[in-house]
């Protein structure tokens, strides 16, 4: 009886601690996101001078209005968007094309072609000798270097030859193969219907990685045509070029740096809004890849 | 007479050893046909992804060699000329050289100090909340982050840190302490860089914890129930030796990857003020490499970093296999 009282107040003392600790982690994490939100539509003045805290300070849409004029953002926004969708379909297809094979027990290479990826996750011929190639391929400061660099991720090849070990049965082939189905059909008829899950999980990884990335722009793109969204917002954010150099609209050096101060919160929110929207998503999925991951890795 | 049948004889041997030479080779080809034909579409399938990692992977080891040599394009990787060590030796003699490595490794070594403990810690707390609500409501506001692109974030912090307008020197401010300039000043890069990160990334690093604590055998924590074993005690003798396995993995992956300070951060959180603390061996190959077009030299400063990598990782995970039987190959 006593111990169990002791037990009940250590545990107790235990569970205040810790929803304390969650909580101000809770905090921690959530206020400069809400602080972003909430100073995107503030007046910038009340901004600067620390008066918005926890609700926003003169309601303007002003910062909005100056970064849906920006052209250079539509820009970004625009070839993100396509390396996005390309690059993504071309890690797909190839990712699921090579873990099919490494999937079957009876595939003659697969213990070579583990090998031959693992080598590639720990060593690399680094950044220089990686240009070169690209500059031989005439893939410098090309589309195409933003959609194929990256191309396969090796960590993505095992989760998704782990999900297809647990979910493809290996008599399922044999049984379509004594009605002359090839590896080929079999591969597109039964294969990746089975697969929505991982390809999900999959989509969703690469899909985050095209739309954050930002160092293969930096080193192969000169083309500005070409820039992503994360070249742009470096060039708003960390660069404060908040004006297009074009544009000379804006009348003085104080309003300007004002505007600057205003659309750098609003171009996170917009350079954000399409993870957002998938978050709920990708909550679910990147949790499922994770867990596929941590089984096998 | 004995001389020319033992000359018969080791012909006739030999001829022997040929012909089952002959018939070896001959299954052996059969074999590699009938694997070939039996395998053939799955080689085609994987086709595809084995030119990409023998263009963008095994190709640029090739090139590696420009390391050794003084690279000269017209020349190509094969026809420059071989120098031997000199780049290694211009970069362990640089006055730059002290600097990388102390900033490179402060900067990992404390971020695995302070990094690594923060989602274990985050997991075992979340595991033992009964509020469903709560948990879920931290996890989906915790991995939030994880989401965030480095410049999104490197932009944020700018923000949030500005000396002029900062909530942080605001904040600062309200204990009447002037405020802090913390990117441009070298002796808070390490913290500031260390902590953003932990702010990304805590919550989502709990993750495999998480799952790894859900694969405990719940019949343990029965009996630790009917034990009269308090939350803490649960922890402590159950949930910790049941993620140990989990956390040496990730450990000795950590470590193998102690030379690779994101590029990324470091490069955007940069400025002629912190420099002296910021600039790390990614950030100088960058600078060498691509802005002062120094290949060699450059090439030969990355090969180095990876080769204390693959060090570190094998000894790591043989002393992890010798004291907790737990080891990535």
């Amino acid at each position: 009886m006593k111990t169990s009282i002791k037990r009940s107040k250590e545990d107790l003392i235990f569970d205040i601690i810790n929803y304390t600790v969650l909580t101000l982690a809770l905090f921690v994490v959530a206020y400069p996101l809400y602080f972003i939100v909430i100073a995107s539509i503030s007046d910038p003045d009340a901004v600067n001078n620390g008066l918005v805290w926890l609700l926003p300070v003169g309601i303007t849409g002003e910062g909005y209005e100056r970064i849906f004029q920006d052209s250079r953002i539509w820009l970004g926004y625009k070839n993100t968007f396509i390396y996005t969708i390309v690059g993504t379909l071309i890690n797909i297809t190839l990712t699921m094309m090579i873990a099919y094979p490494l999937s079957r027990k009876d595939f003659s290479g697969k213990k070579f072609l583990m090998i031959f990826l693992m080598i590639t996750m720990y060593f690399n011929g680094g950044l220089i000798p990686t240009y070169l190639v690209v500059k031989d391929l005439h893939l410098n400061n090309s589309w195409w270097v933003m959609v194929i660099l990256g191309a396969v991720s090796v960590y993505n090849v095992i989760i998704a030859r782990t999900f297809l070990q647990n979910n493809i049965p290996e008599e399922l082939y044999e049984a379509a193969s004594i009605d002359g189905c090839s590896h080929f059909v079999f591969f597109i008829k039964m294969v990746l219907p089975l697969s929505k899950a991982i390809i999900a999980v999959l989509t969703l990884y690469y899909g985050i990685g095209h739309w954050n990335e930002f160092m293969r722009a930096l080193i192969y793109l000169r083309d500005e045509k070409l820039y992503p969204l994360q070249i742009i917002l470096r060039s708003i954010l960390v660069q404060n070029m908040s004006q297009d150099p074009m544009m000379g609209d804006v009348e003085n050096a104080v309003e300007m740096a004002r505007i600057g101060e205003l659309i750098k919160y609003g171009v996170i929110i917009v350079a954000s809004v399409p993870v957002l929207l998938l978050y709920p998503l990708l909550q679910k999925y990147f949790v499922q890849g994770v867990m596929i991951g941590s089984v096998k890795g | 007479m004995q001389g020319i049948q033992k000359a018969k004889g080791e012909r006739s041997l030999r001829s022997q050893i040929g012909k089952k030479q002959k018939v070896h080779k001959q299954s052996f080809i059969k074999k590699i046909i009938k694997t070939v034909k039996k395998d053939y579409q799955l080689y085609l399938l994987a086709l595809p992804a084995i030119v990409y990692f023998i263009l963008f992977h095994y190709w640029p080891m090739y090139g590696v060699q420009i390391a050794f040599k003084d690279f000269i394009a017209v020349k190509g990787i094969t026809g420059s000329p071989w120098v031997g060590f000199k780049h290694f030796e211009r970069f362990f003699t640089s006055f730059q050289f002290w600097r990388l490595m102390k900033n490179t490794l402060g900067i990992s070594i404390y971020q695995l100090v302070a990094g690594f403990p923060i989602p274990i810690i985050m997991a075992l707390l979340l595991n033992q909340t009964r509020n469903k609500r709560f948990k879920k409501v931290v996890q989906t506001v915790t991995y939030a982050p994880h989401f965030i692109s480095v410049v999104v974030l490197t932009g944020m912090m700018y923000i949030f840190l500005s000396p002029r307008n900062g909530i942080v020197n605001q904040f600062i401010g309200l204990f009447g302490k002037d405020s802090v300039f913390f990117l441009g000043d070298p002796k808070y890069f390490k913290s500031v860089f260390v902590f953003s990160g932990v702010w990304q990334n805590a919550g989502w690093g709990s993750i495999i914890y998480l799952a790894a604590l859900s694969g405990i055998n719940p019949e343990l924590y029965e009996a630790a129930k009917v034990d009269g074993a308090t939350k803490l005690q649960t922890i402590w003798n159950i949930d910790i030796p049941g993620i140990m396995p989990t956390a040496v993995i990730l450990l000795i992956m950590n470590v193998g990857r102690i030379m690779d300070v994101g590029f990324q951060k470091a490069y955007l959180l940069q400025n002629s003020l912190n420099v002296e603390a910021s600039e790390i061996i990614a950030t100088y190959i960058y600078k060498i490499g691509l802005l002062q077009s120094q290949y060699s030299y450059s090439t030969a400063i990355g090969l180095f970093n990876t080769i204390i990598n693959i060090i570190l990782l094998v000894s790591v995970n043989k002393i992890a296999k010798k004291v907790s039987d737990t080891s990535l190959w």
